[in-house]
């Protein structure tokens, strides 16, 4: 275990390495909870509430989906899909660990550093600027770490679904890109899964991307509630467990033919 | 002595399409693609002791990046079997990847971002490396190196050779009893590849460590290895000592002339050595010539007399043929010339 402790510690200094990347984020964050805050206090106007959520409780939940975000994203896939590419990929099977768990940690040690250094001094900042409201019980506080750590493991393991495919298709940044903008949509960080048609709603229930972020910020700004919470949570563990599935046959064909790209 | 890598009829076949030609032939692609199966290993087998230091040799796609991707359990073989180590290293990949050590010259396996130590920390956890084992023998390592004052830098700042020999200290970390080296010395100026030679002397001394080493550099190969494996189009065309290979195909010596006179052409020295045995071969220079003779006392006193008597020179040199040559010879004209 002492090795996968150790590369979340790697990852850490692997994002100190690069300051610019640190701040271009903050501003990006920032730019984009405010665009989002305005047009939403925009189509409330004067009304009190849309699909029972308040203009405060909306406001809050746009904030909470991107610094929860901060957490969870990460370019893993990207990283796989350029190892692959490069053959760099051989270097990690002569080494006596987990490829995918050892990924799964760098996002990890990823996630914990935007979190500390990023997400929470950003929501202080944030609630100067905009009208936030906060739980103040704790039992909501509790829940939606629960849930935000199933949401950075969701949110992994697609990242690897995707990484993997590089084996079968060598170039998918267009997968990747495409991805990217399917979590964004899909998994309520733009728009709440509530505010969906009917229909798109019943579909999406068969899918895992609301799991990402619709699930922990809905917790958060308390817009679920009581057993709607624990249903929400074991809708993640349920997709958790599945998702290893694929991962772990698409691993094992994988390695069956890889190809060493470049010699 | 035990077996250290057991390699029998081993065979990799890759399948690689071939592009059709042309724009309609690029629109035909979309649809249906023509595969070639190309067997990039053709069932080599060999075997390799415990504490030898191996040559593997052969030209660039050859097969010789392949081999060792599958003897280090990187790549599956389409058939054949691999036992290296006592263990099948694609089927016990964990256990087995501990007991080996690997460079590859064109790829660092450092993380490029951060200082060298922190990547020797990591690894040290990563192969379970007590603290006393590690100090012990790294310390001997970085001095043996001479990578101390590189620790604390990013791997990104360092020179080529800085880093080749950081990556030979991070491979020889969990001090394996195995260690694959792919062109390790690849673009390196000549005292760092002295330091590394002397280091895997003395590596392979201290801890009985068995060394593959494929390069293109034949300097590397004679200065560590006794024993040379030579690939050719994925077969194994000579295994044997470095020794033989010479005392076989390098019996003759190379005598240089440089004549005074700039006309003097194949045509006009060729009755010179007549019944002797040997050919001429155009040098370097428009006027210098080389005669390819025996190495024997009578022959070579021959040559130079009948030459120094028929034409006026200005230089004289004689050449033992380099295994250089004789690799070359071995590539182009086949084995069973020698």
């Amino acid at each position: 275990m002492g090795k996968y402790i150790e590369m979340i510690r790697i990852r850490f200094l692997m994002m100190l390495a690069y300051r610019t990347n640190y701040y271009s984020g903050i501003l990006i964050y920032s730019i984009n909870i405010g665009a989002y805050y305005f047009l939403w206090n925009a189509i409330y106007g004067d009304k009190g509430s849309i699909e029972g959520m308040s203009a405060l409780q909306m406001t809050s939940y746009i904030s909470i989906a991107w610094m929860a975000r901060a957490f969870y994203f990460n370019n893993i896939d990207r990283e796989i899909a350029q190892e692959i590419k490069e053959g760099k990929v051989a270097i990690e099977f002569i080494r006596p660990y987990n490829y995918l768990l050892m990924k799964t940690m760098q996002g990890l040690g990823e996630g914990i550093f935007r979190l500390s250094f990023f997400s929470v001094p950003g929501m202080v900042v944030v609630m100067f600027i905009f009208p936030i409201a906060f739980s103040t019980n704790p039992a909501t506080w509790l829940l939606f770490a629960l849930a935000l750590v199933f949401s950075f493991l969701i949110n992994m393991q697609i990242n690897l679904l995707t990484g993997i495919l590089t084996f079968f298709f060598y170039n998918n940044m267009g997968l990747i890109r495409a991805k990217r903008v399917v979590i964004d949509l899909f998994s309520g960080l733009l728009l709440p899964i509530s505010f969906f048609p009917g229909w798109a709603q019943k579909i999406m229930d068969f899918l895992p991307f609301q799991g990402i972020s619709y699930v922990p910020s809905m917790i958060f700004t308390e817009s679920f509630s009581g057993s709607e919470v624990i249903n929400a949570v074991l809708f993640q563990v349920v997709w958790v467990l599945i998702l290893i599935l694929p991962i772990q046959i698409l691993w094992l064909i994988a390695r069956k033919q890889l190809v060493v790209q470049g010699g | 002595m035990e077996n250290m890598i057991e390699v029998k009829e081993l065979r990799k076949e890759f399948k690689s399409h071939s592009s059709r030609s042309g724009l309609k032939g690029a629109f035909r692609d979309l649809l249906t693609r023509n595969y070639k199966v190309v067997p990039a290993v053709n069932d080599i087998s060999f075997s390799v002791k415990r504490g030898e230091m191996v040559g593997y040799i052969g030209e660039n796609g050859a097969g010789k990046s392949t081999s060792i991707k599958m003897l280090t359990g990187i790549l599956t073989p389409t058939s054949g079997t691999v036992r290296v180590n006592g263990m099948d290293p694609h089927k016990e990949r964990e256990q087995f990847v501990r007991s080996i050590g690997v460079v590859f010259g064109q790829r660092s396996q450092l993380w490029w971002d951060i200082a060298v130590q922190e990547s020797f920390r990591l690894l040290k956890k990563v192969y379970n490396v007590p603290d006393d084992v590690y100090n012990v023998h790294m310390n001997h390592v970085i001095e043996s190196l001479d990578i101390g004052p590189l620790l604390d830098k990013p791997v990104r700042k360092l020179s080529l050779g800085q880093r080749m020999r950081c990556e030979l200290a991070a491979a020889l970390l969990h001090n394996p009893p195995l260690l694959f080296l792919d062109e390790p010395t690849i673009g390196l100026d000549v005292l760092v590849k002295l330091k590394i030679r002397e280091f895997l002397k003395e590596m392979n001394a201290k801890y009985n460590t068995t060394v593959l080493l494929t390069t293109h550099d034949l300097s590397d190969i004679e200065a560590l290895c006794e024993r040379v494996v030579m690939l050719d189009e994925g077969k194994i065309i000579y295994d044997g000592q470095l020794s033989s290979l010479r005392s076989n195909w390098g019996e003759g010596k190379q005598i240089e002339f440089q004549f005074a006179d700039t006309a003097v052409t194949k045509h006009s020295l060729q009755p010179l050595l007549a019944e002797l045995d040997a050919a001429w071969t155009p040098g370097n220079r428009q006027n210098v010539w080389i005669a390819n003779v025996l190495n024997e006392e009578h022959v070579i006193s021959e040559v130079i007399g009948r030459v120094v008597a028929a034409h006026k020179i200005t230089d004289l040199k004689v050449h033992e043929i380099s295994i250089e040559d004789i690799i070359r010879n071995i590539y182009e004209e086949g084995i069973t010339n020698g």
